[in-house]
């Protein structure tokens, strides 16, 4: 940095150079501050969850884990996920298509609105849903007199996760689909290729780290997601319990192995993702 | 180009099912209530209080978070030192840890017995769990990674040749930094900060646990909204969040408007 300064004096080169550099003092300080608080708040937390999970042996933790209302709030967990992620995936990549490949009116402000249940209190979220499907709600009288269950049951707990998780695979394709433009697809059409073709052997390949990366961003939110979920999934343990709720349930029972073993597996879901979305990001070259 | 037709329509039919229609239900349920009737519901005691605590707390934590957040990108950017990558990929944590497992561990951490709890008890007599100071806690650990990843890309980008004008018309290091780096980071703070209110203002999961939940002094509107619904107080509940709603739509208002502001100084520098 210092070898390409403009010409100067010999005499305020030393004054120079200490103007463009912390001193020393200062850069030990500061790094002490960040590496101090992230130990603190993001180390001691990840820490604590281990100790808490074996305070009381292995056999405890494994016990915990294999309990059977933990196991049904993981299959639950599980389920979710594997519904939720796939529908906002299909969805993303659609709205992608059409944002990014066409001109049209209200084409920003279909942008806003994808975005908007980032904006909205994970509470509101679960809240929406029971106003709709809840036995006060919209369609409340038609779904008792059928018998359907929505809320307190696996539907109402899928749709405020598909709610809440919305945005994540759209929001990571849009960009990276407008910037790359169509001359690919293009080409490729008019040689011949159906749109199908052209979809899976052209764009495809192009946006697939960002595609993993977006669903990878999902999956995490969706297997992890609280408040919206706690709303609408009148925590019955065994039944309507995802892994999330199971902790708290456990943790308000004062059964702390429990609480935490389960907390134990959202938290090596989150390192795993953290690792994922590092080597994503490395893949893409760009950073979020 | 094909494919225009279908993906529309599928995009239109899948956002208003999921999103539209479901939050309009809020709009049209709020109309069963007239002007003084709502009135009635917000102007409560409890409910205010709860906006009281949910503000404030969001407000402190925003701004503790936005200092150290600063600190943070600073060092992340500028100094080099070993195990960055590991630093950087943990910086996202309170983003992938599901909120529930952060507020129980925040609250064991800081309860009185906790390992950070007694510490500050018998030390400094500070109680932080089951307080407004908890959920201040909680807010800061969700909060940070929104101020540096905003902050973080501005500071990688920063033209260092400013500084290095500056400097070689005398400018103290000092100087350098008041007058010539923080201007220019200080709208992307603002950014970090707002996102930070924005999210805590909503946070549930990772507060009620820490915060005691005690009317009038620790208890969050979100947690409110839950109570009111656990009561079958539909209309209550619909009222607190609508205003709710209103309140970040106007907050995500202001970030975009500032986040344009942001774009426009950049491209004139």
């Amino acid at each position: 940095m210092n070898a390409i300064t403009a010409p100067a004096p010999a005499a305020s080169e030393h004054a120079q150079h200490k103007a463009l550099k912390d001193p020393d003092w200062v850069r030990w300080t500061l790094t002490a501050i960040a590496l101090g608080f992230i130990a603190l708040f993001l180390c001691v937390p990840l820490i604590l969850i281990l100790v808490q999970a074996f305070a009381k042996g292995v056999d405890a933790y494994w016990a915990a884990l294999i309990d059977h209302d933990n196991l049904a709030a993981i299959r639950l967990t599980l389920l979710v996920a594997l519904t939720t992620v796939p529908l906002n995936t299909v969805f993303g990549v659609a709205a992608a298509w059409a944002i990014t490949r066409f001109e049209f009116r209200g084409k920003s402000l279909l942008t806003t609105l994808i975005d908007l249940p980032f904006s909205v209190s994970p509470v509101i979220s679960g809240l929406i849903f029971v106003l709709v499907f809840g036995s006060q709600g919209w369609f409340g009288e038609w779904l008792s007199a059928h018998n359907i269950k929505v809320i307190f049951a696996t539907p109402g707990i899928i749709l405020a996760t598909v709610f809440i998780t919305f945005p994540f695979v759209a929001r990571e394709l849009i960009p990276l689909m407008s910037e790359l433009g169509s001359e690919e697809e293009e080409a490729a059409l008019s040689l011949g290729a159906s749109g199908w073709k052209t979809f899976f052997q052209i764009t495809l390949p192009n946006i697939k780290w960002a595609l993993l990366y977006g669903v990878l961003l999902c999956n995490a939110r969706a297997m992890g997601e609280f408040g919206a979920v706690s709303v609408v999934s009148g925590h019955i343990r065994g039944l309507t319990n995802t892994l999330p709720l199971q902790v708290e349930t456990t943790y308000n029972e004062y059964n702390s192995v429990g609480a935490f073993a389960g907390a134990s597996i959202l938290a090596g879901l989150a390192l795993v993702t953290l690792v994922l979305k590092s080597f994503l990001e490395w893949k893409q070259g760009r950073r979020l | 180009m094909p494919g225009f037709r279908p993906t529309l329509a599928y995009t239109l039919v899948y956002l208003g099912l999921i999103v539209l229609i479901p939050l309009s239900t809020l709009v049209l349920q709020s109309f069963k209530l007239d002007w003084e009737g709502y009135l009635h519901i917000i102007g409560g005691r409890r409910v205010l209080s709860a906006f009281r605590v949910s503000f404030t707390t969001a407000l402190v934590a925003a701004a503790v978070a936005s200092v150290f957040g600063f600190i943070i990108a600073w060092v992340m950017v500028r100094y080099p030192f070993n195990g960055k990558k590991i630093v950087d990929a943990l910086i996202d944590l309170p983003f992938a840890l599901p909120t529930a497992v952060a507020g129980v561990v925040l609250a064991t951490i800081f309860q009185p017995s906790g390992w950070l709890g007694k510490f500050l008890v018998d030390n400094f007599g500070i109680q932080v769990a089951f307080k407004p100071l908890g959920i201040v806690i909680a807010l800061i650990f969700i909060s940070i990674p929104f101020v540096v990843r905003t902050v973080e890309p501005v500071l990688e980008e920063f033209d260092s040749s400013m500084e290095e004008a500056a400097s070689s018309l005398g400018a103290t290091r000092l100087q350098v930094f008041t007058k010539i780096i923080f201007p220019n980071i200080f709208p992307a703070l603002l950014t970090g900060f707002a996102l930070s209110f924005a999210r805590g203002v909503g946070e549930y999961g990772s507060v009620i646990f820490i915060a005691g939940n005690m009317p009038y002094v620790s208890e969050i509107v979100p947690l409110l909204i839950i109570t009111k619904l656990e009561q079958y107080d539909i209309p209550g509940a619909t009222a607190i969040a609508l205003t709710m709603l209103v309140i970040s739509f106007l907050l995500l208002l202001f970030i975009n408007l500032l986040q344009m502001w942001v774009r426009k100084r950049s491209g004139q520098l």
